[in-house]
């Protein structure tokens, strides 16, 4: 049995007014239409915003091994909330997702789920320890056809092997989403280092071992002539040097989370472990430079990062708690309030940040495509200047670590349409 | 007056001053015949001790003592804090049984924060010591010592100069200091070689100096902080040597220091290496002194906290 929506009145990312039909899962018509098609529902997109469905890059959602923090059912949930159809589940589960089994088990969790694609990325090396590589080939051969590889929460911080990955995986259109983090710079890092981590007595965590590798691996990705991803870019500096990187041709693409383009590290101040994250906040000047290089496109992507944790992982002194923030529920609010409303950004430039660019750095083939007729039925249906307040205890989330809790944000998700099928829908 | 003492950004001057005085008034009484004062009577108070620190926590101790307040000392060892129970839990332990104020020394920077901020007990929490953040209790008896020595019969520590020497970076001691010192009117000067230094020393309200012979005969006192041995595995410095070179406190730098300057250190020391023997034993030396200050000031703190408007009855 297949789903007619109807979602009239709304406006496309450029400007235009327009009705979409969406019949068997495809796109039949974006034409306003006096009445909405027999047997279809409605959903009134008056005063919204129609995004093709966003794609999120960067995701943990903790299955297998922390089911109690998130599920790949729940964190897709918090993902049709968020307005996504697509998520990237990181490797860094236990056991790791570094072998053909594990990201063939959680690419079905999320067929079976069904609230978006759960596209698996894959750990570059073994067991993420960064010495030997990962079942790579396997992975992408698998029915989960792996492209992204990443061993986020570390970073491929050896020179070789990360020579050797970015090289291997040029044989199947691969791409390297690199953690950026030189290891022995960020021993025990706690915070941001600077001004406020000097008052608080929190371990640095400076934005030099970032942008260290960023410049490294950018280097390596020059002579190898590969593709390499930049996860979670933190600092005005790893601006620059993607800037750089791009006026010469280099084949290197870049991230930045929404709590990066909204939060500082004045937050610390607080104690209050929520806003603890890794890589840290960092200071008003990188959030700006940060939002200038996003609307240049120096930075392509806006990603997530999404990392649930459990209460008891957070409600403890700093030191002591787990690096993480949520994020689905919240990106595309935080994007516009930060890059719209600022007017740095319109929305079509919000619809390739988070849609298209994504899709394309993951070669994941019918998403991010352009709203039209014979697409792919995945859409997101925003209100802009609507508002909401962001409440810890109402998140999709198994977790509750949001670091907007009591924020009121703008712009309110009124529907996510996923493969034709209404995945959410926001309150009226 | 506040409810918590966490750092020393929760004190107002006239706090500040007001603990002090009031420890000068205790002081005077525990040298008289009665030592004991009834006025915390049937009040407990917990020396949380998360970290190893035993002259810290018989200061407080003996303080709580001489209050008439019941003391119960949770300390690391074989405690459920050690055994990996959380913060929380610990807390809400205390909160049931009846604890006024607890008194918590904790490796974990912000940990004392976290355990008033938390809402999982009713009493005052004192923060003794929070990882690499802050001691306010030792800035304030290094206040009071200063002023007993130094203050020119102001009630303050306007114009005098203080040399803060050794591990900036890692120091609790340190930076409640700056705050409690600068906000007394006291001009700091931090004297460490450029790793000990914190990145974004500059936004402190202090001078830096990496030269400890420029600044030693310009001081009114000067205070020694301990160097870990650590410190030359991680490689901060080279070696121990050399540490005690060029920032020990020798009897060469100490015969240049002015007439009245005093010798300072929270202790423990580390004799031979940031202090020699002959600076610690000196005259200037007034190390032995802080720790019975320490009582003084510590028994002001709980009287302020817990006893808040009562009369004073001595």
């Amino acid at each position: 049995m297949s789903q007619k929506l109807f979602i009239k009145n709304g406006t496309l990312a450029n400007g235009t007014k327009a009705d979409i039909s969406i019949s068997d899962g495809v796109i039949t018509s974006i034409a306003t239409l006096p009445s909405a098609p027999d047997g279809a529902q409605v959903i009134d997109a008056k005063d919204c915003i129609i995004l093709p469905g966003l794609v999120d890059l960067h995701t943990h959602l903790r299955e297998p091994g922390k089911e109690s923090a998130e599920t790949v059912l729940s964190g897709s949930a918090a993902a049709a909330k968020g307005g996504y159809v697509a998520v990237s589940a990181m490797a860094n589960t236990s056991p790791v997702a570094d072998n053909a089994s594990v990201v063939e088990h959680v690419y079905r969790l999320g067929q079976k789920a069904g609230l978006v694609d759960v596209f698996p990325v894959g750990a570059v090396t073994q067991g993420l320890a960064g010495e030997n590589l990962a079942d790579i080939g396997a992975m992408a051969n698998s029915e989960a056809r792996v492209r992204v590889f990443s061993d986020d929460g570390n970073c491929v911080s050896d020179a070789l092997v990360m020579r050797h990955a970015l090289e291997y995986v040029k044989g199947f259109d691969g791409v390297i989403a690199q953690h950026a983090q030189e290891p022995r710079l960020t021993h025990g890092a706690q915070m941001n280092e600077g001004i406020v981590s000097s008052q608080l007595g929190l371990k640095g965590w400076p934005a030099i071992a970032e942008e260290a590798i960023i410049a490294r691996d950018i280097l390596l990705a020059d002579f190898l002539q590969a593709r390499l991803h930049i996860c979670h870019v933190t600092t005005a500096g790893g601006v620059e040097i993607i800037r750089w990187a791009k006026a010469r041709g280099i084949a290197v693409t870049a991230e930045v989370t929404p709590h990066h383009l909204l939060l500082t590290d004045e937050s610390a101040r607080s104690y209050d472990a929520v806003y603890k994250v890794n890589p840290p906040l960092r200071t008003e000047k990188d959030v700006m430079a940060l939002r200038e290089g996003l609307a240049e496109g120096i930075i392509d992507i806006v990603a997530t990062d999404h990392a649930p944790h459990a209460t008891e992982s957070k409600e403890c002194e700093w030191q002591e708690a787990s690096f993480g923030m949520l994020g689905l529920e919240t990106a595309l609010p935080i994007v516009n309030l930060t890059m719209v409303q600022t007017g740095l950004m319109n929305w079509e430039q919000v619809a390739a940040r988070m849609s298209s660019a994504p899709a394309k750095i993951g070669r994941y083939e019918n998403h991010g495509q352009e709203i039209a007729v014979g697409a792919k039925g995945h859409i997101t249906v925003i209100n802009p200047t609507a508002t909401h307040r962001v409440d810890r205890d109402l998140v999709v989330s198994r977790s509750r670590n949001t670091p907007f809790h009591g924020l009121e944000l703008p712009g309110v998700i009124m529907a996510t349409v996923f493969g034709g099928k209404l995945t959410y829908e926001g309150n009226k | 007056m506040m409810r918590h003492l966490l750092s020393i950004s929760d004190l107002t001057k006239s706090d500040a001053l007001s603990i002090l005085n009031t420890a000068e008034t205790l002081a005077r009484a525990s040298d008289g015949p009665m030592k004991k004062l009834p006025t915390l009577r049937g009040r407990t108070i917990v020396n949380l001790f998360a970290e190893d620190s035993t002259r810290t926590r018989i200061s407080f101790e003996a303080a709580a003592k001489r209050l008439s307040a019941d003391v119960i000392n949770f300390s690391a060892k074989g405690s459920s804090l050690s055994k990996g129970e959380s913060l929380k839990d610990t807390a809400q332990t205390l909160q049931a049984m009846g604890a006024d104020a607890v008194i918590i020394r904790h490796n974990a920077s912000g940990a004392a924060h976290t355990l008033a901020k938390g809402q999982w007990m009713s009493g005052s929490v004192i923060n003794a010591g929070d990882g690499t953040h802050e001691h306010p209790s030792q800035a304030l008896l290094d206040a009071f010592t200063i002023r007993k020595h130094c203050a020119r019969g102001n009630e303050d520590l306007s114009g005098l100069r203080i040399a803060i020497v050794g591990d900036i970076l890692h120091s609790r001691v340190a930076r409640s200091n700056v705050a409690l010192l600068t906000m007394l009117g006291a001009q700091v000067v931090l004297v460490a070689p450029p790793t000990l230094l914190p990145i974004g020393v500059a936004s402190w309200p202090a001078e830096v100096s990496y030269d400890f012979d420029s600044v030693i005969g310009e001081v009114d006192a000067v205070i020694m902080l301990r160097i870990q041995i650590e410190r030359m595995t991680e490689m901060y410095l080279p070696n121990a040597r050399e540490y005690s070179r060029f920032f020990g406190l020798d009897k060469d730098r100490l015969s240049t220091m002015r007439t009245n300057a005093i010798v300072m250190h929270p202790g423990p020391m580390n004799r031979g290496l940031e202090i020699s023997a002959e600076s610690a034993d000196s005259a200037r030396s007034v190390i032995v002194e802080q720790v019975k200050n320490g009582v003084s000031v510590r028994m002001a703190i709980l009287y302020l906290l817990l006893a808040g408007t009562q009369e004073l009855e001595i």
